[in-house]
């Protein structure tokens, strides 16, 4: 059977507490209306007092040696209040990539720092837009003076402003991957980009400079299928962050419709209404479903599987994300497309997150070419 | 884990050991859409099934059950299901009434009825639906009048929808007793056989050609003093609990043939070209991952989860799994293409096509999906109750 543990469930009500507190609107509102890259305060008290990075990371690293469930309860619960801090890109973009493809040594380096709450990480992956975002790189690697010399464009990183590190994949000579971690004071050239979805920033990275060898943190380069594990856990996440928003969209909206009244009754009593915030409840139920049940999976047996299902748990939450969203707009009426009110920042979210790791699409034709085991369409 | 292992193995072995010979033609029959097919071979399984004690497993064993735990009870059901276990005959009484005889029975209706429910000797109807109550289950016309001398119950009026009585020996039936009572005031609990005098049962042909359902006509039908289940007047709290007590332990099972389903029009679709098209590969995946998503909300569904989440989507089951069979359907033809339109003697055709045409009736019976979109906003969501007309 499938539900949380008491200490899973313990750490749920926690945090669903915290968040209500401090990342409200306002809180949100003074990073989209600033064009702060992230909330700071928020961060801190997420990353070294709460100590919410630290959940997945083995304990032989310095962290709490929990699993996928408890990373994805957390990036619900922050999805839910769309919160404005670098917690997927750390927790599950590059924390995992370090696990996956970093030496030992750069593993006690990094993966202790984000376990101790003291590092925002991300990665500059060449395309983060499709399913294999690690079969590009638009990095070059070349050997000079015992260290490298790394050239390179990538147009969108993640919280590259506020990461205290980026990892960044770089190609050989040879052609095979290497991964390389810099820290904000290599050299780099970061760009900030207005972004339509103000609650998460993103900037241009690009590189012309030389670092050291020991800026290399792979053990003997890195290849796809310790791309593909770290990166199950990124979509895990983001499915995850996309039901939180989804449940977060619908709240609003059931909070403005019980209020709002039209013909002497609150809009919350047409039937039309009721059956749509319904229809939102039976896909937040069956995505909630998929996404819970592939994260206990993933801890398990089963891992390939598990993947498969994260892949349809993305397809279900973009759905799903967009939707809810929609209705929020839709169901606020007038005020629901002015900057006041809140179903703006869900929308825009909604788009940019389904954007991310790979389209619908992509991801159906991976299930498929599994399904029909004929490995895709050629 | 290891004990649940073992189960599994023993069901598996049971059921490959026993679905052979006469009762291999038996395998994938009976699902929806085709409940009356081979119907005295299937009650001949039924007691196949009593011989090895697999009738009523989910029941205490001073009832006769094996008393399994919800984590056994869903082994048993996959393992049923994955063997290709037809469709139950028996389902009504072990499911809906013997769990409601033990939770309100006397000693003696316990020890009269229950026997025959797990011996799988005596089959049993539901008689809830009338044609002025379906949805509005409430608007219940079927009277039941007390014979002062015998203390029996005289029933008049209408059911329908009534799954297999035409194949039955009893109906349970809620009718009104109290005259001038509404709603769901005033209702009575009773036990009947059908084989009498004033009980005339109307098999009503479905969509895909079989007929399940019939209508029931009661006209100064009878009902002993002895068999009112309950006090005259609980007929509506019964009811709803006799509702309550499938706890969707049975839907895994279900899910297991809907797998099935799923796999065979994989396999039809990579014979005839199907699985070349992009679009309809698309929507293979996005059939596998609604089953897999509606896996785990069973799971969630039958755990001890009581968190408000899992509550509240407890209650979007139905209208989960009904929805997606009736879009399986859907796909299943588009992947045959023109030969879903030809009727052939071909089972593997046969089976989808069925499924196609009942699949309309999933989001129909037990509620409505908008009778259920009510349900999951109104006790869900807390939001405001759909007013009464007075018509």
């Amino acid at each position: 059977m499938l539900e949380f543990t008491p200490d899973q469930q313990m750490i749920r009500e926690e945090a669903q507490r915290f968040l209500r507190g401090e990342s409200s609107s306002e809180a949100i509102r003074r990073v989209v209306d600033t064009g702060a890259s992230h909330d700071a305060a928020l961060w801190n008290s997420i990353s070294r007092e709460l100590g919410w990075c630290a959940m997945a990371i083995p304990e032989e690293f310095g962290g709490l040696g929990l699993g996928a469930t408890e990373v994805a309860i957390l990036m619900e619960l922050t999805g839910a209040r769309l919160a404005c801090v670098p917690f997927w890109s750390t927790v599950c973009l590059a924390a995992p990539l370090l696990q996956s493809a970093g030496s030992e040594e750069a593993k006690v380096k990094y993966l202790g720092a984000i376990a101790a709450g003291e590092m925002a990480a991300t990665v500059a992956y060449a395309d983060l837009s499709v399913a294999d975002p690690a079969a590009t790189v638009a990095v070059k690697a070349i050997r000079a003076d015992g260290g490298y010399r790394l050239d390179g464009k990538v147009a969108q990183v993640i919280d590259l402003e506020v990461a205290d590190v980026v990892l960044v994949p770089a190609e050989l000579e040879d052609g095979t991957t290497a991964l390389f971690a810099l820290t904000r004071d290599a050299g780099q050239t970061v760009t900030p980009l207005k972004v339509l979805d103000a609650t998460r920033s993103i900037a241009a990275l690009e590189l012309t400079l030389e670092v050291s060898a020991e800026s290399r943190i792979d053990d003997a380069g890195v290849g796809a299928e310790q791309f593909q594990q770290a990166l199950t856990l990124a979509n895990l996440g983001l499915a995850a962050e996309q039901l939180g928003a989804t449940q977060g969209a619908l709240d609003v909206t059931l909070a403005y419709i019980a209020e709002r009244v039209q013909f002497g009754r609150t809009i919350a009593s047409f039937q039309a209404i009721k059956h749509r915030c319904a229809k939102l409840v039976v896909d937040v139920a069956e995505t909630r479903s998929l996404v819970f049940g592939a994260a206990q999976g993933l801890g398990t047996s089963g891992a390939v599987e598990s993947a498969l299902e994260i892949a349809g748990a993305r397809v279900l939450a973009s759905d799903l994300q967009f939707r809810a969203a929609e209705e929020a707009i839709q169901l606020h009426g007038g005020v629901g497309f002015t900057w006041e009110y809140d179903p703006h920042l869900y929308f825009k979210r909604a788009q940019a997150s389904a954007a991310l790791l790979g389209a619908r699409e992509a991801q159906l034709d991976r299930i498929a070419a599994s399904v029909f085991g004929d490995g895709g369409l050629k | 884990m290891s004990e649940l292992n073992a189960f599994r193995t023993e069901v598996r072995e049971w059921m490959a050991g026993h679905l052979t010979g006469k009762f291999a033609a038996l395998k994938y029959r009976g699902g929806s859409g085709e409940g009356d097919a081979l119907p005295e071979l299937r009650k001949e399984w039924e007691r196949e099934l009593a011989a090895g004690r697999w009738t009523c497993p989910g029941w205490p064993a001073e009832h006769g059950g094996r008393g399994l735990s919800v984590a056994e009870q869903v082994v048993f059901q996959e393992e049923y299901s994955r063997a290709g276990g037809p469709g139950r005959m028996g389902h009504i009484g072990e499911g809906l009434m013997g769990p409601t005889l033990i939770a309100f029975g006397t000693e003696e209706q316990k020890r009269r009825f229950l026997p025959g429910i797990r011996s799988g000797t005596e089959f049993w109807a539901q008689g809830y639906s009338e044609p002025s109550a379906g949805s509005d289950f409430g608007n219940i016309k079927t009277r039941a009048k007390l014979d002062p001398i015998s203390g029996d119950w005289i029933v008049s009026g209408q059911k329908v929808w009534t799954s297999l009585a035409h194949l039955s020996d009893w109906i349970f039936v809620v009718a009104r007793c109290e005259e001038g009572s509404v709603g769901r005031n005033g209702l009575i609990f009773l036990l009947m056989p059908l084989a009498q005098p004033g009980v005339d049962i109307h098999p009503i042909k479905q969509i895909g050609g079989g007929a399940e359902f019939n209508s029931v006509f009661f006209d100064n039908a009878r009902a002993k003093a002895d068999d009112v289940l309950g006090q005259p007047g609980d007929g509506w709290k019964i009811a709803m609990a006799l509702l309550g007590f499938e706890r969707g332990i049975s839907t895994l099972g279900q899910q297991m043939s809907f797998q099935q389903e799923l796999d065979l029009i994989v396999e039809i679709a990579k014979e005839n070209g199907s699985d070349r098209s992009p679009a309809i590969r698309q929507r293979v995946a996005y059939a596998w991952t609604g089953l897999r998503a509606m896996r785990y909300l069973a799971m969630r569904v039958l755990s001890d989860d009581q968190s408000a989440e899992t509550r509240r989507e407890a209650l979007t089951y139905k209208y989960q799994w009904s929805n997606w069979h009736r879009d399986l359907g859907r796909l299943a033809m588009d992947v045959l293409k023109m030969d879903a339109n030809i009727v052939a003697d071909d089972p593997r055709r046969e089976r989808l096509q069925q499924m196609f045409l009942f699949a309309r009736a999933d989001t129909i019976y037990g509620g409505t999906n908008e009778i259920q979109l009510n349900i999951i906003a109104e006790q869900g969501l807390g939001m405001p109750r759909e007013p009464r007309g007075k018509l």
